[in-house]
């Protein structure tokens, strides 16, 4: 059981909480209350808009301890349109989403896994998918 | 300002004392059909007819919550207002992920509404929604709130090969209640319309639904629908032709189509609500993401009654009239059919691993 963490973590998860400079203006993503452009301290929030582009990705067949039942799945780089890059899964592909790198991408929360067995708590958190129109 | 009561009927009905709508709502339909021919190849040996076309079933990664989150960031998209604004974030559906741990509280901290906020989940079957959505328009007709978001969600299951397999499907839709001023959609009156009738029921631990066959028909489904839109409408001086549209609760096609015509009312009229064709039955989230579909395409002025059954059972049957501010906000946010166009067909075993029906 790690729920604390998982509670610490809820916010930048579910919403794409991060953080803006009041220095340099730059978007932080996860928030770390130190800018990582000009060492200012950082620490207003701000809500990404979820929009961006795949920079790069791979499918994983065979998937850590937790995540097994949903192998195969795609996990990329994704480029958030305010910046920032951070890893995500993919999900909502279909058959026809032929995953491309720019290919647009929208953030929705999903369930990413249940903390140990079926009495677990679930938790969710940011996935993309292909934009919807 | 005590408002006059006109007659019997018009006292019975539920009215807030200052005039709410619907100031923003969002659908949401998953991405995976289930032809239900697959199901008759399965365990009809391919004869028979299907009660739809097809059924929305949802990823392995969504549930009644994270479905509520995106319809619910949908209606936000509508309503303009900061999530903050909100004082309920109230969920009905009867496939909430927890037994014990609310659905209200994810989506309200998911969509940046806590913490002053009221969050909660609502239960009575295929109505839960529409539940909520009365006690949301309470909410803001008393001026406890100014906002308040009603969400009718399900990731509805059927025992395999049951009856219910072939329709039970994923989906609905969230809205958010507020000022007559500001919204889409006045809603004029309510009347609901319970009795204690035992036609579909799930005891505590058990997986999959048990239902009283033949007895979900007559006395269940059209004695509640047609009483509670019949009384609306008495209530309200209204009649089937002043409604452009009319949604009811669509556990199928042949329901809904039916206690239409019982009540007066045209093919053309129930037809852009009528979703259950191509998506199944959402259970709590279906005559409201019917109405969505509606609000989707509806014109300044227009009416449309809505009425939505829940077994156990009753009706709440809705009188609303759609707004101009409809025509510059509905845009902000991805339609009804966008969600039903956006389609990838399954087999029975991709279903199987999806619906986790083999798990222990
Ligand atoms: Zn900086």
């Amino acid at each position: 059981m790690e729920n604390p963490r998982h509670w610490r973590l809820k916010k930048q998860r579910y919403g794409l909480v991060g953080e803006e400079c009041p220095h340099c203006h730059e978007k932080l993503f996860p928030p770390r209350d130190v800018c990582p452009h000009c060492g200012g301290e950082a620490k207003e929030e701000f809500t990404f808009s979820g929009q961006g582009e795949v920079y790069s990705f791979t499918t994983m067949y065979s998937a850590p301890a937790g995540y097994e039942e949903y192998a195969p799945y795609t996990v990329a780089l994704v480029k958030l349109e305010e910046g920032p890059v951070l890893t995500a899964q993919l999900t909502d592909l279909g058959d026809d989403e032929e995953v491309e790198i720019g290919m647009p991408v929208e953030m929705v929360t999903r369930r990413l896994r249940s903390d140990g067995d079926d009495s677990g708590i679930l938790i969710y958190g940011y996935k993309f998918r292909p934009v919807m129109k | 300002m005590e408002e006059r009561v006109h007659n019997e009927s018009e006292a019975l009905l539920l009215k807030p004392e200052r005039k709410v709508g619907i100031v923003g709502y969002g659908a949401y339909v998953p991405r995976y059909r289930l032809p239900a021919t697959e199901i008759n190849r399965i365990w009809k040996g391919d004869t028979g007819g299907t009660p739809i076309r097809e059924k929305a079933v949802p990823g392995l990664d969504e549930d009644v919550v994270t479905m509520s989150i995106e319809a619910a960031r949908n209606a936000l998209l509508r309503a303009q207002i900061d999530a903050e604004e909100l004082r309920a974030v109230w969920v009905g559906s009867e496939s909430h992920p927890y037994a014990v741990k609310p659905s209200g509280t994810l989506v309200a901290e998911a969509i940046g509404a806590v913490p002053s906020v009221s969050a909660g989940d609502w239960e009575f079957a295929c109505k839960a929604g529409t539940e909520a959505l009365v006690a949301a328009m309470g909410l803001v007709g008393s001026r406890m709130a100014e906002y308040a978001l009603a969400i009718g969600m399900d990731t509805a299951q059927g025992r395999p090969g049951d009856a219910l397999e072939y329709t039970a499907a994923a989906g609905g839709a969230a809205f958010i209640i507020g000022p007559a001023e500001e919204s889409l959609a006045v809603i004029d009156a309510v009347y609901s319309y319970v009795t204690d009738t035992p036609d579909f029921w799930r005891r505590e631990g058990q997986k999959y639904p048990s239902h009283g066959q033949r007895f979900t028909g007559t006395p269940a489904y059209f004695k509640h629908i047609t009483s509670a839109a019949s009384a609306l409408m008495e209530g309200t001086n209204t009649e089937p032709s002043d409604y452009r549209f009319a949604v009811f609760h669509q556990p199928n096609t042949k329901f809904p189509t039916n206690v239409s015509k019982m009540l007066g009312f045209s093919k053309e009229q129930i037809q852009t609500g009528l979703l259950s064709p191509v998506i199944g039955n959402t259970y709590a989230g279906a005559a409201l993401v019917g109405l969505s579909a509606v609000l989707d395409v509806a014109e300044p002025g227009n009416k449309i009654l809505v009425t939505s059954f829940g077994s156990g059972a009753g009706s709440d049957a809705f009188a609303i009239q759609v707004t101009d501010a409809i025509l510059e906000r509905r845009g902000n946010a991805p339609f009804t059919q966008d969600y039903i166009q956006r389609r990838t067909e399954i087999d029975y075993g991709m279903y199987v691993r999806m619906r986790r029906k083999l798990a222990k």
